[in-house]
């Protein structure tokens, strides 16, 4: 039985009020600790409330949501763009993929936070050292979504665009190009998302601005109440680049049967 | 009467995993002339989509040549339109915009490919359609596109590979009668691969029951003197046509009998 919007908004909005209640409960009322305690390791949800409407007021928040956005894209479109060129090459290339793989694999295993520091220390702590480790997440998400698109045009499709006498050229146009994008905007979510977290993490690990600085500027002062605003800012800018990839998606992907989304 | 498809003891083999040597098809020889129909039946598997794809130059014979129209074919056949059996359109494409690349590969202006799309997805039925993706089609409106691409080529010849296979036995007849109506107009050498005897008959001028594989071979040769233009429904209560069914079966029973391992027994 398909449940109806309201309903799931209704339901939806439950949760968040009871989790939020909750939280207000333990921190002002001595249930599961004494108040001072509660507040020190969780602050409130009224403190961390008025916390985010005053940097919103005072203007304080803006410079960083603009860095954190900057980097975002800008980790997107160098990484997306490497993913796509190199995912055609080597779906083109047999060889080349062959040679490559076992490095491909390796690079993708190694954990990309102990690449901050280095990259700290070759690009300098700006906005560079976030966005290419951004490029980093990025790049192997599109990477290999291009690749398998590229390589799982159905033979006949190919077989029938060569047959109406499309050239090398003009098969990389009409047909491997809109296959392989139809895969990256299928995992457009997933890359815009990794976008966004290697940014926050290289501004978390080193940097003068963006909402990963805020909130490790606030851990080092054990402001608790600022965590919990910078986290609260952070998932509402997640929450709205969500909401652009989903308007930017849909004319893109009409011809898809069904839902293509994956999360 | 020139001959549009020439093939010259073309056999088709394969190596195997083991090493060893499958040989699908025997040289075979079949000449299709120019604006002829021939339908090539026999049972599955039995190299049938192998020969039409040898004429498309999608893959080379081991042995024997390909001739089109008097010329060693190497590489595609470009004088040809293929007909798929499965769903071969671009589903990122509207129908109008399948049909009209066909023409923009070759520099046809867009504004010109797409006029003319339109007007040829008329033709097969679909002029409300264009701007639909495959997906939003059903598969005999799918196949009618399929169709519209491949004619607008103009092809010198078509291929077609059980194109309405996969269709419903309503949808089939229909379709056979939409690509009788458009070749009675423009009269193309045809080569179509089927293993329906009364598709084939009732189509075609000429029917070429193959062997079951391996080593596979040409059995028979019917000529269809059925009088065109044909009306599919009505030719099949003909006696000619009944006539004609029973002697092309007793060629094709044993070798549809053959693939099942029934081969010399009695009743199975």
């Amino acid at each position: 039985m398909p449940i109806s919007r309201l309903k799931l908004l209704f339901l939806q909005v439950f949760v968040a009020i009871g989790a939020i209640v909750f939280w207000h409960i333990v921190t002002n009322y001595p249930v599961i600790s004494d108040v001072k305690t509660m507040k020190f390791f969780f602050s409130t949800p009224i403190d961390v409330f008025t916390r985010v409407v005053r940097m919103f007021a005072d203007g304080s928040v803006y410079r960083h949501l603009w860095i954190t956005l900057v980097e975002t894209i800008l980790a997107f479109v160098i990484g997306a763009s490497l993913g796509i060129i190199i995912g055609f090459w080597f779906a083109r290339k047999p060889l080349v993929a062959a040679v490559f793989d076992p490095y491909v694999k390796m690079m993708n295993a190694l954990p990309r936070v102990v690449l901050a520091p280095i990259f700290a220390l070759w690009f300098g702590l700006g906005i560079w050292s976030k966005v290419w480790l951004g490029v980093t997440l990025v790049f192997f998400i599109v990477f290999f979504n291009v690749y398998q698109g590229v390589r799982e045009v159905p033979q006949v499709v190919l077989a029938n665009a060569r047959m109406l006498g499309m050239n090398e050229r003009q098969l990389l146009r009409h047909v491997y190009w809109p296959a392989a994008l139809a895969w990256v905007f299928s995992s457009l979510h997933t890359s815009v998302g990794f976008a966004v977290v290697g940014a926050v993490v290289g501004e978390y690990l080193g940097s003068a601005a963006g909402l990963g600085y805020l909130i490790h500027q606030a851990e080092g002062v054990f402001d608790v109440t600022g965590v919990f605003a910078g986290m609260v800012i952070l998932m509402m800018f997640v929450m709205l680049i969500d909401a652009v990839v989903t308007v930017i998606e849909k004319p893109l992907l009409v011809w898809k049967p069904g839902e293509t989304r994956t999360v | 009467m020139t001959t549009a498809v020439h093939l010259a003891g073309v056999s088709v083999a394969y190596g195997l995993a083991g090493g060893g040597r499958y040989e699908a098809v025997q040289p075979v020889d079949l000449s299709v002339r120019d604006g002829e129909f021939v339908a090539l039946l026999g049972p599955t598997g039995c190299g049938k989509s192998t020969l039409l794809n040898i004429a498309a130059g999608l893959m080379p014979p081991s042995g024997g040549r390909c001739e089109i129209f008097g010329q060693k074919l190497s590489g595609l056949n470009a004088k040809a339109g293929y007909l798929f059996q499965q769903d071969a359109l671009m589903p990122w494409k509207t129908a109008q915009d399948n049909v009209s690349i066909g023409l923009e590969v070759k520099g046809v202006s867009r504004a010109e490919a797409l006029a003319r799309s339109k007007a040829m997805l008329a033709k097969v039925g679909l002029g409300a359609f264009g701007d639909r993706y495959p997906h939003q089609l059903s598969g005999g409106q799918k196949k009618r596109v399929a169709l519209a691409q491949v004619l607008i080529r103009e092809p010198k010849i078509l291929l077609m590979d059980e194109p309405f296979g996969p269709l419903d036995a309503q949808t089939r007849l229909i379709m056979s009668e939409l690509l009788l109506d458009l070749w009675q107009q423009d009269r193309k050498a045809v080569m179509f691969v089927t293993h329906d005897l009364d598709e084939a008959i009732a189509l075609s001028d000429r029917v070429m029951v193959m062997s079951a594989g391996p080593q596979s071979r040409f059995i028979g040769e019917f000529i269809v003197n059925l009088p065109r233009p044909r009306d599919i429904a009505e030719v099949r209560s003909e006696p000619a046509f009944h006539k004609l069914h029973a002697e092309i079966w007793s060629c094709l029973r044993e070798e549809v009998r053959k693939t099942y391992g029934l081969a010399g027994k009695g009743a199975a």
